[in-house]
This record gives C-alpha cells, structure tokens and sequence, in this order.
C-alpha cells in the first residue's frame, strides 16, 4: 500500500506539470498574453494568434503522449501493470 | 440533371449504402454488444471512431464559418475542443475504465453510492445530450436543404428520418464500425477542398502552412494581412485580432468547452470499451491525432472561405458585383433561405459592408460557408459533392453516438438500474430504441427554431456538460473523502445555475419567445456570454460540493477503499455489468 500511495503522488506531479504547460499554451499564450505576443511574427502568423489557432493544439498533442509514455514507466516501477 | 447533382447524388448515397452495409453487419445481437462493442477494439481504431463520434456537424459544417466571421475569436472553439482530451487523458478516462462500468451514470452511483446521484446523472446527461443533438439537426437539416434543393425546414425532417432509421438499427458495435468508415469520409472530405483552395491562394498545399504564407498573385502580401486590410476597409473588425466580447469571456469560453469535452457521456463512454488502462491513456492521444487533422486545417478553411467570399463580391474596391451576375452557388444557396440579398440602394451591385444600414447581405447563415466554401473557389464538381458527403457524415455518427447515450442512460441506468431492475434483456434494448425515436421527435422540432449557428448551439450542451458531470467525475476520483451527499448538492447547484442563466437568455429550453432576459450583451455577467457560462457553473459545482462535504462529514471508509483501487491501473478486467 505504502507504494501505491507514492505511485499516486508521482502520477499528480506528472498531472500537474502537463496541466501547468497545458494552462500556458492556451489560456496563456492564447488568451491572456496574445496582444504582446502578437508583436512577434511567425511567417504571415501572428504569435499569439497562432498559440491560438495552431500551436496550442499541437501541444496538447505532445503532452497526452508524453503523459501516457511517462505513465507506462510509472507503472512499471511500482509493479501495477495489469496482468 | 446536371453534373453537380450526379456527382452529389453519388457520393452522398454511396455513402450512406456504406455505412448501412457495415451497420447490418457488425449489428448488435446482445445489450452489451448494443453499449460497448465487446471491448474488442484497438486504441488506433477507437481514435478514430472516437473523431468520428466527436467531430460532429458543428465542428465539420459550422465551425470554419464561424471562424470565417469571428476571426481570433473563433479560436476558442480550436483550443475548446482539443484541450479537452489533454483533461481526459490525465484526469478521467484510465481511472474510469479501471473500474469497468458501461456508462457514466453507472460510475456515479458507484463512486457516490447512490440512487438519488444516480437519476441526477442521468437528467444533466440528458439535458446536455439533448441541446447536443438539437445543434446537429441544424447542420442535418442545412446539409439536406442544400443536397436536395428544399427549403431548411424539409431538410431537417428528412434528414431526421435517415438518423432515426440509422441510429436505431444499430448499436454501439455497428456504430464503432461505421465511425471508422466515417472518419475517412469526412476526413478526405474537409481536407481536399482545403488542399485545393490552399494551393489555389498560396501555392502551398499543407492549409496549415499556406495560412501563415504570402498570397501567390505575386504581391508578396502575406494572406492574413491582405484579409485583415479588406475586412477592415469595409468596417468590419480585424480578423486576427477580433476579440470575441473580452478576454475574460474568451477564458470562459475555452475553460467550458475543454471541461465540457471531458464530461460529455457520449465520448467517455468510449473509453469503456479499449481493453486496458493503458489502452485508455494512448486511446485519447490517437483520439486527438485524428481530431487535430481537421482541428488545425479548420482556421485556414474558414480564413480563405472569408478571403474568397469577399473576393467574390467586390473582387477590387469600389467594383461590386451585379446581383443579375451573381454565380450558380448564391442562387443555390439563396433557395435555402439561409443566403439573403437585398438591393437597399436600388443599384443592382451587392454591397457587403459592416454597416447594418447600407449591408445588402442581409442574411448569411455561418452553417452554410464550408458546404458552400468549394464552390465559392470554383473547385471541382466531385470535390462539392464529397463535402457534402462529409458533411452529412459529421452530423450522422455523432447524432447517433448521442442517441446511444441517451437511450443508454434512460434505459439501463434509469429504468433497470433504478426503477424496473428485473427488466429483460430484450425489453431494455426495445426501451432503448423506444426512447431515442423520442428524442430524436423532440430535438428535431427544437431544431426547427435553434438557440444559435450550429456550433454555438453545442457549446451550450458543452457548458450543461461541464457545470454537471465534469466535477462530479473528478472529484469522485481525486478527491476520496467527497461523499455523496456533497456531489450531489455540486452537481444540483451547478447546472441550476447554469442552465438558469441560459434559459433567461436564450428561452426555457430554447423555445422561442420564453427568454425572460432577452438574448442581448448588456444583461450579461461580467460580459460572460451564455454559451461561456459552463465554467462559471463548474466553478460552483466544486464550491457547493465542498462546502456541503464540510458540513456534513467525508464518505464512508470502503468507498474510499474503492478509490484507492481505481487509481492503480493494477488488476483491470473487462468492463462488466453488477
């Protein structure tokens, strides 16, 4: 039990740091930040504009996979793979 | 005939003869074969009935026109429907399918150990589901006005004629199946025009990067400033920058759409069915891939549908285009009634300016831009024809993916779970048929007069979604002491408020002429739209569920044992039934 109490602990660090970057990329970049951002060019993008419309959703993809790899360690190390 | 019409006809009824062939064959025999599709299916192939399932018509029809016109605001709709699987991922979906139940519901009665959070599930479940499926009417019923040339209102009632027939036949096996073939259809169908038009504006196919590009007429103006000086000229808001109603409802938008994705019982249900807790992790990632293919070509589809359609009209300032000249697809879409033009200055030209007084445009129906985008470019005949395929696709599987849900939780969860448990099996799938021939009679005629464009319809479903189940789901798997009494205060308070608020806005279940506050900006809290007003009601939902767990003490010691369990992935089995 002592393990399975650390293996949930590990999970939410992990949970908390996607959700961190998660919040920046979109709410962030996308919201909050978007006018400065915008004074920044990608191409024919606007930065901030392009958080918004293109760069966010490619995050949330790299995190769900980074998350689930992670995961997949974690479970190894504390032996609760299912069987 | 001509060719359009052969080529429409075609893909539409080829179509359809697919995806009825594939439901007769994989259809359900057994009520759990009806549900989940005997949990035999790959991540990869849940991924993408999962898209399917998701990209409804408001994200295949609706959403790139209301980017078209939103511009930067429409971005809340990209950010909304994809973070969403970011949340499901890590807080919801391997915990759920650790405990092995079939639907949502079921899992709340479980958690809160309760009869009473389970009928409360139930009624947000069908309440959300419902505004859901009243969103895709309107693209059904816009998708086969254009198709067949009938005015909107006909459209809709054939088009919810071929649902009922489709949804009911089937069950959740057949429908994992067809969804698959569906994908591909609505994939290869919203993509080729974007490739096409993209090449046409930019020369560079990848939409993604011929957004961000230089126009190729050999200016060297990039395209989103070219469209933000044009729209400007004429009055209206620069399209990058347009901020829809403050950042602060833009937040709230996003935040009710993403919570609102993760609490919608049509897709977690989907995580019920892959055959392990891994599987369930990697199925929302594959999910999200597949979702991100039209996700990220939608802004430029709605950015260069705009672009053309400006184009089109006054294709150089000053020098409108006569009404008596207008091209084949204005007069196609002026049948519908959802394209209107009005000559206010009696001078023959079409005038498309900000300006209410002096716009000629009187009605241009968001819904109708994507279906009408290839024509607009002068693409192709084959290529207008596979978007209207697409089209009716996206709106189809996630019209029935719905239906399943409700009749699931009418049938399963209220019926033999809590007031006739020694139902048959036979009975229960005869309940389940009966109950989504009612809903599809009730959103059917409430999609006759919808709350908005498609889109925005279904954000409102996504807010009951998020103010209802989200923190009830969470909670229940991140916070072990919350009992059942508090949830159930939260989940109360939280779509009390929610849908309150929507209601005085926009009618008692959207029946119009009942919005005792009227639809208008300044009757607005802090300036939150109604659409945004989810989050809000999530906010609540967790407030109330503390402070009632306070008062009234944490759950007992072996539901909090059953806590411990879910959270390790450690001993899953199939999902199984009591």
């Amino acid at each position: 039990m002592e393990g399975n109490t650390t293996y949930w602990q590990e999970n939410l660090r992990l949970i908390f740091i996607c959700l961190v970057i998660w919040f920046v990329v979109s709410f962030g970049f996308g919201i909050l930040l978007v006018e400065p951002l915008n004074a920044i060019r990608l191409g024919g993008y606007k930065l901030g504009f392009w958080f918004a419309q293109q760069g966010s959703i490619y995050t949330f993809l790299g995190l769900i996979f980074w998350y689930s790899a992670q995961m997949n360690k974690l479970d190894k190390k504390y032996n609760v793979e299912e069987s | 005939m001509d060719e359009l019409k052969l080529y429409t006809y075609i893909a539409v009824f080829g179509s359809f003869a697919m995806y009825f062939a594939i439901a007769w064959w994989a259809r359900a025999g057994s009520t759990s074969d009806f549900y989940v599709a005997g949990g035999g299916v790959t991540p990869m192939q849940n991924g993408m009935a999962i898209g399917a399932d998701w990209m409804s018509a408001a994200s295949f029809i609706s959403m790139a026109g209301l980017i078209a016109f939103l511009g930067y605001g429409g971005s809340v709709f990209l950010m909304g429907w994809t973070g969403g699987y970011v949340l499901l991922a890590m807080l919801l979906a391997p915990y759920m399918r650790k405990h092995g139940k079939f639907t949502v519901p079921e899992f709340i009665s479980d958690r809160y150990y309760s009869k009473t959070a389970r009928i409360v599930a139930v009624v947000c479940l069908i309440i959300a589901s419902l505004t859901y499926i009243i969103g895709q009417m309107k693209g059904v019923g816009v998708a086969f006005s254009r198709f067949l040339e009938v005015e909107y209102d006909n459209g809709l009632y054939i088009g919810m004629a071929v649902v009922w027939v489709y949804a009911v036949l089937g069950g959740m096996k057949g429908i994992t199946y067809t969804q698959i073939a569906q994908y591909c259809v609505l994939i290869f169908a919203y993509t080729i025009p974007a490739i096409f038009i993209s090449l046409q504006l930019t020369g560079n196919p990848i939409p993604q990067l011929g957004l961000g590009s230089t126009l190729a007429d050999g200016s060297g103006v990039y395209l989103l400033d070219k469209l933000d000086m044009v729209v400007t000229e004429l009055g209206f808001k620069e399209y990058t920058t347009n901020n829809m109603g403050g950042s602060l409802n833009m937040f709230a938008y996003t935040m009710s759409l993403m919570i609102g994705t993760a609490g919608l019982p049509h897709v977690i249900m989907r995580f019920f069915t892959v055959p392990s807790v891994k599987a369930a992790r990697s199925s929302a990632g594959y999910a999200l891939v597949f979702i991100a293919l039209l996700y990220t070509v939608a802004p430029a589809v709605g950015a260069m549908a705009r672009f053309n359609l400006m184009n089109t009209i006054e294709p150089a300032a000053g020098q409108n285009m006569d009404y008596a000249e207008r091209p084949q697809w204005f007069k196609d879409w002026e049948k519908t009634g959802l394209l209107k033009f009005e000559d206010k200055n009696a001078d023959g030209k079409i005038q498309y300016v900000a300006d209410k007084e002096k716009n000629e445009m009187v009605k241009v129906d968001r819904d109708i831009m994507v279906l009408a985008n290839p024509a607009i470019a002068n693409l192709p005949n084959w290529v207008i024809a596979l978007v209207a395929a697409g089209g009716l696709a996206a709106a189809l599987s996630t019209a029935a993916g719905l239906l399943l849900a409700i009749s699931s939780s009418i049938s399963h969860d209220l019926m033999k779970g809590v007031l006739t448990p020694d139902m048959s099996e036979k009975n229960e799938l005869l309940a389940g048929r009966i109950v989504m021939t009612l809903a599809i009679l009730v959103s059917g005629y409430l999609g006759l007069n919808p709350p908005g464009f498609a889109a925005g319809t279904v954000a409102l479903a996504f807010g009951l979604a998020a103010s209802s189940i989200f923190p009830a789901l969470m909670m229940g798997i991140f916070a072990k002491k919350m009992s059942g009494t508090a949830a159930v205060a939260g989940m109360c308070a939280g779509i009390g408020v929610t849908m309150l608020y929507v209601f005085q806005h926009k009618g008692i279940m959207f029946i119009p002429g009942t919005s005792f506050l009227g639809d208008m900006g300044p009757n607005w809290f802090l300036g939150i739209s109604p659409n945004a007003f989810g989050a809000v009601g999530a906010l609540v939902n967790f407030g109330v569920a503390f402070a009632v767990l306070k008062v009234t003490g944490p759950a007992p010691a072996h539901i909090q044992e059953m806590v411990d369990n879910f959270r390790i992935p450690h001993g899953a089995g199939a999902a199984h039934d009591h």
